[in-house]
């Protein structure tokens, strides 16, 4: 993909967030920080890259402890927020 | 199949997980969809995950599988334990993990460009061959590695604040602001003069000093304006990931860092919108500091009056209807159950109650939405400040709980009060207002004194918040 085509998917995607985060009630806007604290693990992506490659020692290890780290937040955000909402009931 | 219908199918695969995060976060508008929404959210990750490690020559399965399992061990049990008072560290402890994955993926990606495609390899005539990482890639990875870097030691900073491992207290070093903006014009710098030259002391370079800045911006800062940090480290942690995602051409990493860099910096814009600051004087720091001496000294020798937990229970039962109006100090008492033991007695005897949450109460956006709801107070009696504050007019009782400045009517006539222009609840409207406090002597986080103490409608209940709502629930009976 080359740059310009990488830039748009970003601009329009900002907007997306823009538009959906403003839709979240703000009740909720503890589970929020949670929920995007998780997927921004999403970052997980390039730490497998470098854990799975070959070529580089250094590299391959700082690509696991990057793995480690994401999981934790991969695991703990999703869980944690989980739990937050599980809480939320209605009257009666 | 052929090389390049393999690409579109990974491309595709990476744009549902992307889409599955948007659907994540549509969930929570409202707390009926949420719980789907979480799941979209884990979909997407999943397939994220799978995605890569299919499309990847894996050399260390089982390396890369025992650092997802202690990783994803720890981060479980920690969300199965920690209390929801402590929400505000934890989440400053994730957000700081982000910014050190970003950073450790940008150090892999420098010391071996290949594996992610974004070097050509140079054989000259003599010497060994080497990577030359494309321009572009550079600035990202420049970009990616001082974002990543100022969200981990800011986040650490705001960890320490929050958990009380450091004081709340704005630390001031003198000259910061040429500091602060020296060491960012060099990052910047150096981000630029690294599209010309690659060598490894530039990237380094960059890297201390980013870990440098994330730290010098958020000392300064007081317990008060956490809010506004804890948002703001948010939005960064997502730029991070967008910037790792330009890096590596990957649309669920750039959709997922464009939807959390909004999501924290529209979370931060409202803080500040709560509290009237402009997002610079945030940044500025130093709030909430020295301005405490000199609001509380006058306070002392105006007449109050002092009620018992009997006189609130009696006056409370009487009512119509209750507004109760949680801040920080219910959360720190752990007081949020018993509370809701009082709703609920309140209501068999008839009395409507509902709660009024300012957006600032509590150290970060929704604290007292989930400890509410943790205490299971159903979320349909729980009001947001526009929703709520007409109602106070035609409230018999306001019963204040651990909150202070959000609720002082200085800032709607006072033009010299530091809080001048913040929208506040009006509780001084409800017919009696009862203020749970410790004692009379401490102001709130802004160190103005709250004209509502010396109101005659007013009653001060002075005890720690959870004993006195215990000893309101006994007298209820």
């Amino acid at each position: 993909m080359d740059f310009i085509s990488i830039l748009s998917i970003f601009v329009l995607a900002c907007f997306i967030g823009y538009y959906v985060v403003w839709s979240v009630t703000p009740a909720l806007h503890t589970p929020l920080m949670a929920v995007t604290n998780a997927i921004s693990s999403v970052i997980v992506v390039g730490a497998l890259i470098a854990a799975a490659a070959e070529g580089s020692v250094l590299s391959k290890w700082l690509g696991l402890a990057a793995v480690a780290l994401a999981s934790v937040n991969i695991f703990g955000g999703f869980a944690v927020t989980e739990r937050m909402l599980a809480m939320y009931k209605k009257k009666g | 199949m052929p090389e390049g219908a393999i690409d579109s199918w990974v491309a595709l695969a990476y744009l549902i997980a992307g889409v599955c995060f948007i659907l994540a976060l549509r969930g929570l508008s409202s707390p009926a969809s949420s719980r789907r929404g979480n799941r979209f959210g884990m979909a997407g990750m999943a397939l994220a995950v799978g995605t890569t490690l299919y499309m990847h020559h894996v050399a260390s399965m089982a390396e890369i599988a025992g650092a997802i399992i202690a990783g994803g061990g720890v981060g479980w049990l920690t969300a199965r334990r920690i209390a929801m008072t402590a929400m505000p560290q934890l989440v400053a402890a994730f957000h700081s993990l982000v910014g050190m994955a970003a950073v450790l993926v940008a150090c892999a990606a420098f010391l071996n460009p290949t594996a992610f495609g974004i070097a050509d390899m140079v054989v000259p005539m003599l010497g060994k061959p080497f990577a030359v990482i494309h321009p572009v890639s550079r600035i990202e990875m420049g970009l990616g590695v001082a974002i990543g870097a100022i969200t981990f030691s800011g986040s650490v900073i705001a960890f320490l604040k929050l958990n009380g491992n450091m004081s709340g207290k704005p630390i001031m070093l003198p000259g910061r602001h040429v500091i602060n903006l020296a060491v960012l014009a060099g990052i910047l710098g150096l981000i630029g003069f690294f599209v010309t030259d690659q060598s490894p002391w530039i990237f380094w370079t960059v890297t201390g000093l980013s870990f440098a800045i994330g730290f010098l911006l958020i000392i300064p800062i007081g317990g008060a304006d956490m809010p506004v940090v804890v948002s703001m480290l948010n939005s960064y942690s997502g730029w991070a990931a967008a910037a790792m995602g330009f890096t590596l051409h990957n649309t669920a990493m750039i959709i997922t860092g464009a939807l959390v860099g909004s999501s924290g910096a529209i979370l931060s814009y409202i803080m500040c919108r709560a509290m009237n600051r402009s997002f610079i004087s945030v940044i500025a720091g130093g709030f909430g500091g020295d301005s405490a001496a000199a609001g509380g000294g006058q306070a002392i020798d105006r007449p109050w009056k002092r009620g018992s937990a009997e006189d609130a229970a009696f006056l409370m039962q009487q009512a119509e209807q209750v507004i109760i109006v949680p801040g920080y100090g219910m959360a720190v008492a752990q007081a949020q159950h018993v509370l809701r033991e009082m709703g609920d007695k309140l209501k068999a005897h008839g009395v409507r109650v509902k709660y009024a949450i300012h957006p600032v109460a509590g150290r970060m956006p929704g604290h007292m939405n989930v400890l509410l709801a943790e205490a299971n107070v159903p979320y349909d009696e729980v009001f947001e400040l526009e929703d709520i504050n007409s109602e106070f007019a035609q409230t018999d009782v306001a019963f204040v709980i651990g909150a202070n400045d959000v609720t002082n009517p200085a800032a709607k006539t006072d033009k010299t009060s530091p809080i001048y222009g913040m929208p506040v609840l009006d509780v001084e409207k409800a017919k009696t207002v009862l203020f749970v406090k410790r004692s009379m002597g401490g102001v709130g986080y802004a160190g103005v004194d709250n004209e509502v103490f010396y109101r005659d409608n007013t009653m001060m209940l002075l005890a720690d918040a959870k004993k006195m709502v215990e000893e309101i629930v006994k007298s209820l009976d």
